[in-house]
Parts: C-alpha cells; structure tokens; sequence
C-alpha cells in the first residue's frame, strides 16, 4: 500500500516516532489520502472518490472529492498528492482546450489518456505524485477505463482501484467483476444498477478499513446521455 | 508521432506551453532536448541528477556547492520485475514472457503485455520499469518508421538496437530502467535474393530443409530430431499445452520465400540495456525471474529443434521462473518470429499447470508408495521363509 512504506523496521511512523537520529530534508511531496475506483460497463463507465482529504494524523477537509470532469464523456480520477492533482488537472484542461480551438472536435477518451502518459513522462525524474484513473465512454459508445501510475505507464481496464485503499478494493473487484478466483460461476454481464450497487458497498468496506477513506463518496456516472452525479455518505470516523 | 515529424508539422501551441513553464525556472532546470538530438520530448531534469550530461556541462561552472548526489526521493514505487527470454533457433526466434507488474510488495497489473510488436519481422521484450518500456519502445517505434519512410528500406534488427542504445545514452546515471531484448528476422533485399540463396547456408542441413516447407502449409511441418531431452521438462501431452496461434492482420505474404538463413537474413536477437549494455546473441533472458528461466533455456535450446519442442521449452522456462520468482507470474506470452512475420500464441495462464503439475506429482509418490510397499512385503516374505528354514 501507499503508506506501508513509512514505517522503519520495527513498526513506527518514521514522521511521528522517534526511530533514531535522521537527517531531514524537505520533501516536496505529501500524501494526501484517498481512494478512487472506475468500473466499465456496455454502455457506461463509472469513476467513485471519497471525499476525504487528509494528511498524516489530520483531516484537512471532508468535502473534496477526486473526480474531475473533462469532457462529457470522460471523467478522470485523480489521488495521491493534492497539490499535484490540482496542477495536473489544470494542465489537462488546458491542453484539451487547445486541442478544441485546433482540432475543432472534443478529444476523445483514449486520445487523453495518450495525452495524459506523456504530460506523466515528461516528469520522468521529478513526477507528479498523482495515481490516475480515467473513466468514459469511447468512439463506438462502449465503456472505457484507462489505469495510471505515476510515471505514466497505462493501459486499458474493465476496472480498477486507485489511491489508498487500492490494495483492499482491487481483490475485491477481481472477484465480483471479474469472476475470479472462483468455480462454476455463471459470468453475467453487469448492469448499471448492480455496478453502482456494488461501488458503494465496496467503498464502505473501504472506509471500515483504511483510515484515509470516509466521510462522502461521490460517483459520477458516464452514459451516452452525459454525466450524472450521486453523492452518498460514508463513515466520519 | 512519426508521421507529425515528416510532415513538418509543429504544434506551435504545445511548444510555447512547454518552453514558458521552463524559462521561469531556468535555474533550476536543464531542458536537454535542445543538446542532444534524437529524442523527441523535452524531459526537465533536475539539477542535482547525476548523468553523464551533467558530468560535461557543470564542469565549466564548477557547480561544487550544489548538493551532488541526492535527488528527489520518490515515495511510490514504479512497476519493476519480470521473466523474459528469446532464442534463436533454425525456425526463426521464440519471445516469451510473463505477464505479471508489481510495484514494491503490491500486484500493479496481472495482465500486462510484455512483448509489443514494432512491426511485421520484429518484436520487442521488456524488462524493467513498465512506463520507461512503453515510451522507449513508443520511441523506438517512431524512429524505425521515419528510417523506413525517409530511405525506403527497414532498418535491421542489429542497426536498430544500435540506434536506441545511443538514444537512451543520455540517460546513463538517472534511474531510468529498461532492457529491452529485440527479436526479428532480418529480411534480404530483393535484388540480392538470388545470390543469398546460393550462399553459404549455415549449420543442419535437414532442420532448414523442413523450414522451407513453411511456405507451403499454415502449419509448419518440422521434423523433431530426437536428442535427449530433460526429463520432465516435454513430457506433457500434446493436447494440454495446444494453443491457438494468433498471426498479425497485415502480414506480408512473402512472393519468394526466401527463408534461408545468411549472413544478412536470418533470425537476430539483441539485447539493449539503459545502462549502455547493447549485445548480440542466440539467449537471452532478463529480469528478476531469468536465472531459473537460463537454467531451463541452457539444458534444452538447441539450434536443430523444431518449432514444437521450443515453444514447449519456452514455456517451461517462464513456468518455472514464475513458480521461483515472486516477482514473475500470472501468464505466459509466446511469439514467434519467422521469415513471414511474427505470430502470437494464445496466452495461457499459468495456474492450470501448477494444477496439473501438482497431480502428476500426487500421482507419482502413490506409484512410489506402492512400490516401497511391494518391496516391504517381499522383504517380510523372504524373512519368513528364512525364519522356516531355520
């Protein structure tokens, strides 16, 4: 996971525990929390945040959510380091305007998702501490998910988890979406009802148990007739 | 990206967006498109990353009071670890791989393609960090197809390693990882065909001759010379391990097949590493999961085998590197590259085998079991009558 990795040897918090003298230096990355899911469907796509906003042991904000529209048949999931996520999202509202004004048409899904690896790469040796997930629907109408990591490697999904609790949320989807690990299981497409159905079930398990996932869940559904918001709540604690 | 560069086509927009974030922080970062040429991004490289580039530059300023060697610490891991392999054999080259990404402890994608083709007679492996081979290989792509538009003729395999080991050069010092094994069959020219094909043909005779009956049939039809083969490694049955193979749409039907193998046609295999490695052989295997995968290629690859037998090889390779690397897993990708083009094998996923492996063992230790059993009785039989005896 995301975190594991700041913990020294015998289990302490390196920022919040005395684990022996060290020498700090600024790091100009923070990690502020959160999870992100898109799921593709026949005819939809759909991308969930929670709208938690944390940082070490505080909570900077309950109601900032991780998906950002960027065009209307494409929404992009975006968590890891805020800051990065706002520049990032700002660059790839620009550049999609530019496209606008010299192509005369709206990018589609699978050209941002080209875009957005190599505006990733070009950061190669200082990147953009964001985990990138794209969800919409492409030219022939069916959904798409484009899955990132921070440098820019992606490829295209049914579905994928992001952000802190990925690591949870990924096993699960395997199994329910994906029909794996499992025998004699029919493989019934999925519906849009029983995806959104299921998001939320699997975010609430989510803010059980990692501590960066809770407060709201916001999902932002994708369909040939645009992009519909629902907002539910999660656990505060 | 190549047909951009042909057409002159500057996308001026871009460029200023590019060039007006920079100059603000001109201080503190270099932008090195301007020095080298070749690679079509501008990367900004922060000061205190210690390449070879840096090494020349600074010296003029005697930039002793930056901090040296200390960059930018990244709190996330990048996808790394693999099992790769390719062989040269009479039938052309095997490419095989898993397909699993991990990032530090965590499965990042299950079900990543490791073998890209770039174009009918090549194919690319790649090993190391999995958004560093998605862009070299993108790059490499570009270039290999502005060389063919600009001079009307492929680049060959060995001509195109040399040209991404001296585009990833610059990038020697910074942690930019990627190896990449090219595989391909290098083509003759038209004109030259004739005399390629009075040439001096290298090693068996009967191999080759059963290589040309690939024009005739879709399938090849080879003959196995028997030679001793490791145990256990192709005892499977035909049947469990048939696959369906996938040939690319646009293949090119070769007119004249000329699939003699000579010192300018013929399978070709190089390795390219971004540390500045570039070599040419017959074996090679990359990754975290390779020394299992060499020790099953360096039993069995043999320059006679038929196409059957190093496919099956193949696939043992990655299946034990998968069962000893936990870095390496999932499924395993075959491609095979002959004079008329790359086809792909259908993956497979590895699981059923450790399946089926584990019943040949379970079935195994019962047939010892009745066999001790057998022994115990006879040695109770034979202690009997002595005892009657006496």
């Amino acid at each position: 996971m995301l975190s594991t990795h700041s913990y020294d040897a015998n289990g302490k918090m390196k920022d919040y525990h005395y684990s022996g003298p060290v020498e700090h230096r600024f790091s100009p990355y923070a990690f502020n929390g959160g999870t992100v899911l898109a799921v593709a469907g026949e005819d939809f796509a759909i991308v969930a945040s929670d709208t938690r906003l944390s940082e070490g042991y505080s909570i900077h904000s309950r109601d900032s959510p991780k998906c950002y529209t960027l065009t209307d048949t494409t929404v992009i999931g975006c968590s890891g380091f805020h800051g990065d996520c706002l520049t990032l999202t700002k660059i790839i509202d620009a550049r999609l305007k530019m496209y606008k004004h010299s192509n005369n048409k709206s990018m589609t899904s699978g050209a941002i998702a080209a875009m957005l690896s190599t505006i990733l790469y070009g950061r190669r040796f200082f990147p953009y501490y964001v985990y990138n997930i794209i969800g919409g629907l492409d030219e022939e109408g069916k959904g798409a998910v484009y899955s990132f990591d921070p440098v820019g490697s992606y490829q295209r999904d049914t579905y994928k988890a992001g952000g802190s609790a990925s690591a949870m949320l990924q096993p699960l989807l395997d199994n329910q979406i994906g029909f794996k690990n499992m025998e004699n299981v029919q493989h019934v497409p999925l519906t849009q009802e029983k995806a959104v159905q299921l998001v939320k079930d699997v975010f609430i398990s989510a803010a059980e148990r990692d501590v960066y996932t809770g407060d709201a869940l916001k999902i932002c559904i994708v369909t040939k007739d645009g992009i519909r918001e629902e907002i539910v709540p999660l656990r505060k604690d | 990206m190549a047909l951009q560069d042909v057409c002159g086509f500057y996308d001026s927009a871009l460029y200023r967006l590019y060039s007006s974030s920079e100059d603000s922080h001109n201080s503190t970062w270099r932008e090195p498109r301007a020095k080298h040429s070749g690679v079509p991004l501008s990367f900004s490289i922060p000061h205190s990353q210690n390449t070879i580039w840096a090494n020349h530059t600074d010296a003029f300023f005697s930039l002793r009071s930056h901090p040296s060697t200390t960059s930018v610490k990244r709190p996330f891991h990048l996808s790394h670890g693999t099992t790769t392999l390719a062989f040269a054999f009479q039938g052309g080259v095997i490419a095989a791989a898993d397909s699993r990404a991990s990032a530090g402890g965590l499965v990042a994608c299950p079900e990543v393609a490791k073998i890209t083709p770039i174009h009918s007679h090549l194919v690319v492996t790649s090993s190391g960090s999995g958004a560093d081979c998605m862009l070299w290989e993108r790059i490499l792509a570009r270039e290999i197809r502005l060389y063919q538009l600009r001079h009307g003729r492929r680049l060959s395999i060995v001509s195109a390693a040399k040209l991404l080991s001296l585009m990833l050069h610059p990038f020697k010092g910074t942690d930019v990882c990627v190896a990449l094994t090219l595989c391909g069959w290098d083509r003759e020219e038209q004109g030259k065909e004739r005399e390629a094909q009075r040439a001096v043909e290298s090693k068996v005779s009967m191999a080759v001759k059963s290589n040309k009956d690939l024009s005739d049939g879709e399938k090849p039809v080879s003959f196995c010379i028997s030679a001793a083969s490791p145990v256990g490694a192709l005892s499977r049955t035909e049947s469990e391990i048939q696959r369906k193979w996938k040939d690319p749409e646009d293949q090119s039907l070769i007119s004249s097949q000329n699939t003699t193998i000579t010192q300018q046609s013929g399978p070709r295999l190089c390795y390219v590493c971004s540390d500045g490695t570039f070599l040419k052989g017959e074996l090679f295997s990359v990754g975290s999961g390779s020394p299992y995968a060499y020790s099953v290629l360096d039993g069995a690859v043999r320059w006679e085998m038929c196409t059957e037998e190093a496919v099956s090889v193949a696939r043992e390779a990655v299946y034990r590197a998968t069962h000893r690397d936990a870095y390496s897993g999932n499924n395993v990708d075959i491609f095979h590259i002959t004079a008329r083009g790359w086809r792909r094998r259908e993956r497979e996923n590895l699981r059923e085998e450790y399946y089926r492996e584990g019943q040949r063992r379970r079935e195994c230790t019962k047939v010892r079991e009745i066999e001790r059993k057998k022994q115990r009785r006879k040695c109770v039989t034979r202690t009997e009558d002595a005892e009657e005896k006496l």
